[in-house]
């Protein structure tokens, strides 16, 4: 078995997959670097393939967090292993967005897998899935409500992407004007939206699009960017685990000798 | 004796008299100006004036890592800190005026030429209108042609000749137009063994780790006009040679696995760092925009051609002038990669960072990679997301050796 292990900043994700590359375990965990998350997502990726640690051949880690997890053959950027495991489920795939908990990327990958070309946010969480935190509970809702919420919103509700703190602001004075929570948290979606199209736009979007990280989960987020980019998005069934499981084929790859 | 010291040596040698002397002048009660990088020096070297450079200095507090306390001062007096981080640390330095690194006189006239940057008109205006001093300033128009027009050479030479006549009227002094040839000659001449010696590194492996580049910077830019600083880059230029010859490396404890180039200023507060991230993954940075800046080369007593050399400046220029520069260097050094610092402080240069990258790519084929940071602001720069975006371009650059390497190779 291969395991891929992705610590972000604010989950950990762990894939075991087989010689054949099929996944046979997978863990992942709400809390990133600096836990115990790492140890729990991959114990619980070894409880579902039913096997030790010591039956694992390779090892690769990624991720924030990837500098500081000991264990590991290698350690590979995200940015390699999101291309690796999304090309492997979807060979078609030529642009990829990422957006994790404090990094928002635009990865262009070439027909035969290799990553082009990349972009990242700036410094500021705006545009990443902190912000989507920070907006659920200024807006006193959890953060997996926000889709369902925006879904039913008007649009019409601007707020800042250049800075989370001064759209927290912003999400309050709007909140304090009367503005509905649901029009207030499409706003925000926009927001993000808007931002992550002009990575794209910097880079040279071409299809398909493939959406991954946590943020993917959030369907409305998906539709507000597809507007923006005026390009479908391709939403794998598991975005979360897509570094995990790039790092693991990476690990099956080392022992065949060809990575 | 002289010939038996090293280049480094020297460099640390003539980098203290440089301030030394400057301090000296002052207490003399001679004129002492404050220059940008790249204004004609000539006019002063040959009147005669100690010149000290600002921009050189942030740097070298910055590289202390001593910026914050000068930041912090010039935002308490109300500078915004979207202002360039080498104006907020030297506008603070003009009233603490004590630093870790060598401390400078405040000046008696100010030397400003705007062809590497617009925000030095009014940074250097500031501290005219503050410390009541006259200024002197050079305006090279943008060139948005690819050549340099006669226009603009004609009103560049126009400026230096006025500049010369308020030179003569703020001294009281006429100016020497024989020790002016000697001053032309002998700049010209340090910017060619400037060159000459950058230009080693497109040797490979390079024997030169471009981050000394950032070090000897300093005399390009502080004694470009006098005999010891020519003497200093044909020494440099001599020990480069001899590495190369030898087929030495950049590193004594490292191969040279990926040649890139960087582009912009350094970030002179994480200096130490930025170079072990690259060296770790045997990046040697070979070359960067800098070994041409200083190219301020033209014939002694030619005017003309001194008024288009101040021009030329990279920056300074258009867009497919900007980009066929950069892809000249990937072909010349033959690069793996490129590093653009997206600087917080230098809009000029990020404004059109994005395009290059773009054009340099499309021709070339060769992998890069942007980040964020500033040049002294310590706070606009994160090493984790740095060094994420360093590993990246290095995932990048070895799938297209394995894939046969860039298009132009």
């Amino acid at each position: 078995m291969y395991l891929g292990v992705d610590i972000g900043s604010s989950s950990s994700k762990a894939v075991l997959i087989n010689r054949a590359g099929m996944v046979c375990g997978e863990g992942i965990v709400n809390i990133g670097t600096g836990s115990k998350g790492p140890q729990i997502s991959v114990e619980q990726a070894l409880r579902q393939a039913g096997i030790q640690r010591c039956d694992v051949r390779k090892c690769v880690v990624t991720g924030y967090g990837r500098l500081m997890y000991e264990g590991a053959d290698r350690q590979i950027t995200e940015i390699s292993c999101h291309a690796k495991g999304v090309k492997f489920l979807w060979p078609t795939a030529s642009t990829i967005i990422d957006i994790g908990g404090q990094d928002a990327k635009v990865i262009r990958v070439s027909i035969n897998g290799i990553v082009e070309n990349f972009v990242m946010n700036e410094k500021c969480a705006a545009g990443t899935g902190r912000f989507l935190e920070v907006m659920a509970r200024v807006l006193d809702c959890r953060i997996e409500d926000l889709s369902g919420l925006a879904a039913r919103g008007n649009p019409g509700v601007v707020i800042s992407n250049t800075c989370t703190v001064f759209a927290e602001s912003e999400v309050i004075s709007q909140l304090a004007a009367g503005m509905s929570i649901e029009d207030v948290a499409l706003g925000a979606h926009k927001s993000i939206a808007q931002r992550i199209a002009g990575l794209c736009n910097r880079i040279g979007i071409a299809d398909a699009v493939v959406m991954t990280g946590g943020v993917a989960l959030n369907h409305n987020v998906v539709t507000a960017i597809e507007k923006e980019i005026h390009h479908p998005i391709i939403r794998l069934e598991d975005p979360q685990a897509m570094g995990a499981l790039g790092a693991a084929i990476f690990a099956r790859e080392m022992e065949a000798g060809n990575s | 004796m002289e010939h038996q010291k090293t280049s480094k040596q020297l460099l640390g040698e003539l980098l203290d008299k440089h301030y030394a002397d400057a301090l000296h002048a002052k207490a003399e009660g001679k004129p002492v100006a404050w220059s940008t990088s790249i204004a004609p020096q000539e006019l002063l070297e040959t009147m005669g004036i100690h010149a000290v450079y600002p921009e050189n200095h942030a740097a070298a507090i910055g590289a202390r890592k001593h910026a914050q306390e000068f930041i912090n001062h010039s935002e308490g007096k109300g500078y915004s800190v979207d202002i360039c981080s080498y104006a907020r640390v030297n506008l603070a330095y003009m009233d603490i005026q004590q630093c870790e690194a060598a401390n400078i006189p405040l000046p008696d006239l100010i030397f400003c030429c705007n062809n590497i940057c617009n925000t030095v008109i009014k940074w250097y205006e500031n501290i005219a209108k503050e410390l009541n001093v006259p200024m002197i300033l050079f305006d090279p128009p943008f060139n948005h042609e690819y050549e340099i027009s006669d226009q603009n050479v004609k009103y560049i030479k126009a400026q230096i000749l006025h500049a010369i006549t308020r030179l003569e009227e703020i001294t009281g002094q006429k100016f020497d137009y024989d020790r002016f040839r000697e001053v032309m000659k002998i700049s010209s001449e340090t910017s060619r063994w400037w060159k000459k010696a950058s230009l080693l590194a497109c040797a490979k492996p390079s024997p030169l780790n471009g981050f000394e580049l950032f070090n000897y910077m300093a005399i390009i830019v502080c004694m470009r006009g006098t005999k010891e600083g020519l003497e200093l880059f044909k020494l440099w230029h001599d020990e480069l040679q001899e590495k190369k010859e030898k087929g030495v490396g950049p590193w004594k404890d490292g191969e040279e696995k990926y040649r890139v180039m960087w582009d912009g200023i350094a970030c002179w507060p994480y200096l130490g760092d930025t170079y072990k991230v690259l060296k770790k993954y045997g990046i040697n940075m070979v070359t960067s925009t800098y070994p041409d800046s200083w190219y301020i080369v033209y014939d002694e007593n030619d005017l003309d051609g001194m008024a288009r050399a101040y021009s030329s400046n990279y920056v300074n220029r258009n867009l497919a002038f900007g980009t066929d520069n950069i892809i000249g260097i990937v072909k010349d050094f033959q690069l793996d990669g490129i590093i653009y610092h997206s600087n917080r402080s230098c809009k000029l240069m990020d404004f059109r960072q994005f395009e290059v990258q773009r054009k340099v790519e499309a021709s070339t084929g060769v992998s890069s990679v942007i980040f964020d940071g500033d040049q002294t602001d310590p706070r606009a720069f994160s090493l984790a997301q740095f060094e994420t975006r360093i590993q990246a371009l290095v995932e990048m650059m070895e799938a297209k050796k394995r894939m046969g390497g860039a298009f132009y190779e």
